[in-house]
């Protein structure tokens, strides 16, 4: 079972019921659960989208598109019903906060999923989770089931009449490209999970073909918190264009990883060092995967950072979905490189050449080369083919693919090198053969 | 609509299926769902949940090994009555997943997607399963072992092999 982690500097908005037995819906009344959505059922989708606009809250899945703008892209009049869409296949390594919130605090994820539809005018809302997390669904199956029992799903719900929402809870059956919003939608509907070309929009062509408004897990959380605290006071605890707070997973090398809830724009340094407790067993960092596999890596000298969107982009990364990945001395870089690659291959869904090749030309390089059969072109090549990977794929795999591949030879060119003329100490850890190459397997 | 006959799941599993083709706007919205619950009673997609479950969603055989063969989770052979399924992604790499990974290879004999020859235990290499804070995991089934050492992993599979391994279905 995930533990339960704090420290001071947290500021506490989506936690705060967690380690509470919130998953209670009673315990979840009792912590001003469910009243958010009443205030919103009085005053209306205008001043919804208002509030969360003026909270400034930002995409939690990764690409930080504004949520209150997001919403208000739904049009009004529809001859097709609207969907919320609530995304709980979290599947970049590295991220595991949905998985939090789903069991301390279902109720807020169907409190905010609620709010979402009566911004839209939407009477449906679907909460898809990743395959994985069965006994997670359990939970918010069960918590659906009470919410229906007291009145605040189905028809007329909290007694207003000709207030309906309906939510619909269902796994996906394991593939990190379900979390991608268009494949999200096709996996719903019961096919593959590849891309759907953009435009149109899902705000305007969506699940089933109504308009149809996708979030994260973690936005969807704090829309109750935001309309009982107010837009602009969320605002405030974060950065100018970054509001509120954001749940960070630290993992890896640190003392006490763990959740951590931290305002916008907190400083990756204290993080780590203070947040987490530092490098593990007295070791010195190496490098930092700040928002998920796909972000590019910072070295230990660039951590210097704000954690918000906009500071992360200008360090020439990104926030991505929160999971910060921290890596001590010890980690050979260009097997890192290669472990994040073999995931990328092995998620693509094959829709796109770039991608499909992209990701098995740079895996099959990468292996030659951790094998020891590379030479010093390599290195270019596969800065070469990541470059020419982005921007070229129907959906962000191949450029999640591609940014961090390209970081790990831009950052660490030298231990790549180093690497080929046998001067690394790192120890190895991944036992994997060149498949179709095997005599350069171990050629030096 | 005439019913289904059903031949091959429990009847439970049937009227969980008659239900979930009901509760969404398409009715081939159920397939995924209905994919992994068939397989959690029967063990695998074999050819003849297959063609039931094609029949229930008024679809082609064909559109059901399409969506089938798309989803790592599902599988078209048996597996172990308990798969372990140990996460090697960079959160778990870097506490030990690798060291569980070959632990597990050598305790149990078998090596990526292997089957024991008693069939109560399977082993795969997993992709991130969403516990990167509490690495290195591993699931058994649908349960997470988080906080991982080999010890610690030997208890758990111990605990399975008694018979007193939690199950979550």
């Amino acid at each position: 079972m995930p533990t339960n982690v704090s420290h001071p500097d947290e500021v506490i908005v989506l936690k705060r019921r967690f380690g509470q037995g919130a998953a209670d819906i009673d315990k979840y009344l009792e912590l001003d659960g469910y009243k958010a959505v009443q205030k919103a059922i009085e005053n209306g989708p205008d001043w919804i989208i208002n509030e969360m606009k003026a909270s400034g809250l930002r995409g939690r899945g990764g690409a930080g598109f504004p949520t209150g703008m997001k919403w208000s892209f739904v049009p009004k009049q529809s001859a097709k019903p609207k969907y919320v869409l609530v995304n709980g296949d979290e599947s970049e390594p590295g991220t595991c906060k949905d998985h939090v919130i789903f069991l301390e605090d279902p109720h807020s994820v169907i409190e905010g999923t609620i709010i979402a539809g009566l911004a839209i005018g939407a009477k449906t809302g679907f909460i898809y989770l990743r395959g994985e997390y069965r006994y997670l669904l359990k939970i918010m199956e069960k918590a659906v089931a009470d919410a229906y029992a007291r009145g605040f799903l189905g028809k007329n719900i909290f007694g207003k009449d000709g207030v309906d929402f309906e939510i619909i809870t269902q796994t996906g059956a394991g593939a990190y490209e379900v979390g991608e919003e268009s494949a999200l939608m096709e996996s719903l509907e019961g096919k593959r999970g590849v891309p759907r070309i953009k435009p149109p929009f899902p705000a305007v062509v969506g699940l089933y073909g109504g308009p149809t408004v996708i979030n994260n897990a973690e936005t969807i959380a704090n829309a109750p918190h935001i309309l009982l605290m107010g837009g602009e006071a969320y605002a405030k605890l974060g950065t100018e264009r970054n509001g509120g707070t954001r749940l960070f997973g630290i993992s890896g090398h640190v003392n006490k990883p763990g959740v951590y809830e931290l305002p916008m724009g907190y400083s990756m340094r204290k993080a780590i060092y203070d947040v987490a407790g530092g490098i593990k067993d007295g070791k010195q960092l190496k490098a930092v995967v700040p928002g998920g596999s796909s972000c590019p890596v910072l070295r230990a000298d660039e951590i210097d950072v704000g954690l918000d969107f906009d500071q992360m982009a200008k360090a020439g990364t990104m926030l991505g979905s929160g999971g910060i990945v921290v890596l001590d001395e010890t980690v050979s870089i260009v097997e890192f490189a290669l472990r994040t690659i073999k995931f990328y291959q092995h998620e693509s869904c094959g829709w796109c050449i770039p991608c499909r090749e992209g990701t098995d030309w740079l895996k099959k390089t990468l292996t030659r080369f951790h094998a020891g059969g590379g030479n010093k072109k390599d290195i270019d090549n596969i800065q070469y083919l990541a470059e020419n990977m982005l921007g070229r794929t129907f959906c962000p795999l191949g450029d999640a693919a591609a940014m961090p591949t390209i970081g790990f030879v831009k950052k660490f060119r030298l231990e790549f090198e180093e690497y080929l003329e046998g001067k690394r100490t790192e120890p190895l850890l991944i036992q994997i053969q060149p498949v179709g190459e095997p005599e350069l397997a171990g050629a030096h | 609509m005439a019913a289904i006959a059903n031949t091959i799941f429990s009847p439970e599993l049937a009227a969980r299926f008659d239900k979930l083709v009901t509760i969404y706007p398409v009715k081939r919205s159920a397939l995924v769902p209905m994919l992994l619950y068939a397989q959690d009673e029967v063990g695998y997609i074999s050819d003849e949940v297959i063609t039931e479950l094609a029949q229930r969603l008024d679809l082609l055989e064909l559109d059901v090994r399409n969506v089938l063969s798309y989803y790592s989770m599902l599988r078209t052979r048996p597996a172990g009555r308990f798969n372990v399924q140990v996460c090697t992604n960079i959160s778990c790499m870097l506490r030990g997943g690798y060291e569980l990974l070959d632990h597990c290879k050598n305790r149990l004999g078998v090596g990526h997607k292997g089957v024991t020859p008693d069939g109560l235990f399977s082993l795969e290499e997993v992709e991130c399963i969403g516990a990167c804070c509490w690495a290195p995991a591993v699931q058994v089934n649908y349960d997470f072992h988080d906080n991982l050492t080999p010890e610690k992993l030997d208890g758990i599979l111990d605990d399975y092999a008694a018979g007193r391994g939690k199950d979550v279905k």
